[in-house]
């Protein structure tokens, strides 16, 4: 018995030491940071209460750029549900081919998003770009796509779409082709049509696969800053910053540190407490459809 | 009972989002084998039609004139998520395999409190992360080495290989356990002699995973690597100027994203329903 204690320690004590070491190292660091008034000018670690935290409540570009994040992740991961869920649910019952949608589907999620961002970068150009030069063919005149915070938006909003679908329509491509058949065939006992078979049915089945695949997006999509880099750096102005693009300026570029790092703690637990009470509210928004 | 339009609006709406994701593809491919000539004649699309096609943006990124080198970037790229991934992989089934097979109790601290711990790392901003990793590199001399960049990427793909081997092990019978037990394996002997060779598909999609996000780092590289180590991701934005010298650009974005289509070609056998719907719940 003894022994068995012993051992089952040595599996998981190396992993839990490494991550041990590797975030809460960094939390205290962070934590510690943020209460120094550590800057380009100024790199000790001296105390100065809470200051950085005074001057991040009227830091309006910090509260533009979270309320900016909440829209963008929101925004696109519902889209991509939609658009996921929905090509699921047109092949999941074919068997021919469907491997040909898998390998369509998992390309773009695997590819590096900083890479693609710079592609999408130049299929964006004002004057060069395809985009613009498809629009000139129909017809309509040219957007200056990076350059104008509306159309920022979009395009940012576009390659998010274009990676991240696919791993909703593979969560959900799973999801579907694990569901009981019983349900299916009372439903078409009962001679319920596709829509109302889906309403009644698929549906209210998929719930946990819902949640679980928009949770996991939401999570991902709150670190967002990659992309903002490359394609707009941000800009025009600061109409297109998250907070994770701000506090790398903040924090690396221009090194406030102490004062990014009061905001990147503030935004961790905002993050945190704004995806639990997402998660609760998605797991009973989706109960209760499932119930009426 | 379905309509006979159905079929025609199933193949339209596929054969429309089948465009959306190979265009980007496609125009970095026709734009790498333009020149100067081809790009600013505008978008055009069929190199042998409108323009002389040319492998000058090719001959850049392995040190033609005007571009970058990028085999030093890439061989940097490889090394590093080849190591994290391995490291993560051991590891990362070394503590799937206890929290799955045995109970843990610290306090109010349970086996899927542990697990949990792993994967809650996840939700952890890069950016804040960042400047602690800079300064503890530092410190230990490896900021900017190979290793340096190693240890990080193990802190990013760890909590990946607990969280789907945690489920995979989930899946594997008890029974498996008990009979290498009674044929006296020890513990560990269990692990590696009776586990470990059935976990194959598991640690595919596993070592998958970790090799997609290792690879596809760039904010953690970009950080804590400036000039002796530069990883692939960071030798392409390098390459993104607002003057674009569009066909080097296109052409070392398809260098790096090419090992991971390579990749999810291979891999996608692997992704049959029961692993991937698996490592949702």
């Amino acid at each position: 018995m003894e022994a068995l204690r012993r051992h089952k320690s040595m599996f998981l004590l190396p992993g839990l030491l490494t991550l041990a070491l590797i975030i809460i190292f960094p939390l205290l660091f962070t934590i510690r940071v943020s209460f120094s008034g550590w800057n380009v000018s100024n790199p000790q670690l001296d105390f100065i209460g809470g200051a950085n935290y005074t001057a991040m409540l009227h830091d309006s570009r910090f509260w533009a750029s979270i309320m900016r994040l909440v829209l963008l992740a929101g925004g696109t991961v519902l889209i991509q549900y939609v658009i996921g869920f929905g090509m699921a649910l047109l092949v999941w019952r074919e068997a021919r081919g469907r491997r040909l949608w898998r390998v369509l589907f998992l390309v773009p999620m695997m590819t590096t998003p900083v890479v693609m961002a710079a592609i999408w970068q130049m299929i964006f150009h004002e004057s060069l770009g395809p985009v613009n030069d498809l629009l000139g063919m129909l017809g309509l005149s040219k957007v200056p796509w990076l350059t104008e915070s509306g159309p920022a938006l979009v395009a940012l909003m576009t390659v998010e779409v274009w990676q991240w679908t696919p791993f909703m329509f593979l969560l959900l491509l799973a999801g579907l082709l694990s569901l009981p058949k019983e349900p299916f065939m009372a439903a078409a006992i009962d001679g319920a049509g596709p829509w109302r078979t889906f309403r009644k049915v698929t549906f209210p089945l998929m719930a946990p696969v819902s949640v679980a695949a928009i949770i996991i997006r939401l999570i991902e999509a709150s670190k967002l800053s990659d992309s903002v880099y490359v394609l707009t750096s941000g800009g025009p102005g600061s109409s297109t910053e998250t907070p994770g693009y701000y506090l790398y300026i903040q924090g690396l570029r221009d090194q406030q540190t102490g004062y990014s790092g009061a905001m990147s703690l503030t935004y961790l637990v905002l993050m945190i407490v704004t995806l639990t009470v997402a998660a609760a509210l998605l797991a009973r928004a989706f109960k209760l459809k499932g119930d009426s | 009972m379905r309509s006979r339009l159905y079929p025609v609006f199933k193949y339209t709406v596929i054969a429309l989002w089948a465009c959306f994701v190979a265009g980007p593809f496609f125009w970095a491919m026709t734009t790498s084998f333009k020149d100067v000539n081809g790009v600013q004649g505008g978008a055009t699309y069929l190199p042998w039609l409108q323009y002389e096609p040319t492998v000058v943006g090719w001959r850049n990124i392995f040190g033609g004139a005007g571009g970058v080198d990028v085999t030093q970037p890439f061989l940097n790229s490889a090394v590093v998520t080849v190591l994290a991934s391995a490291i993560s992989l051991v590891l990362g089934s070394l503590a799937a395999y206890a929290l799955s097979r045995y109970r843990f109790k610290f306090g109010f601290i349970k086996n899927s409190d542990i697990v949990f711990f792993f994967v809650s790392q996840r939700i952890m901003p890069p950016v804040v992360l960042v400047i602690p990793f800079f300064y503890l590199l530092q410190w230990t001399g490896l900021l900017d080495t190979v290793v340096g960049l190693v240890i990080v990427t193990v802190a990013l793909l760890l909590p990946i290989a607990v969280w789907v081997m945690v489920d995979f092990f989930n899946g594997i019978p008890r029974e498996i356990d008990e009979m290498a037990m009674l044929d006296g394996c020890a513990p560990f002997q269990t692990f590696v002699r009776a586990i470990l060779p059935n976990s194959l598909p598991g640690l595919t999609v596993a070592a998958m995973f970790c090799a997609v996000f290792g690879w596809n780092d760039f904010f953690f590289a970009f950080r804590l690597t400036f000039t002796e180590v530069q990883t692939l991701p960071q030798a392409v934005v390098a390459l993104n100027s607002s003057i674009p010298p569009w066909w080097t650009l296109s052409a070392a974005a398809l260098f790096g994203v090419a090992p991971l289509i390579l990749l999810a070609l291979w891999v996608e056998r692997y992704l049959s329903k029961g692993n991937l719907s698996g490592a949702v719940r």
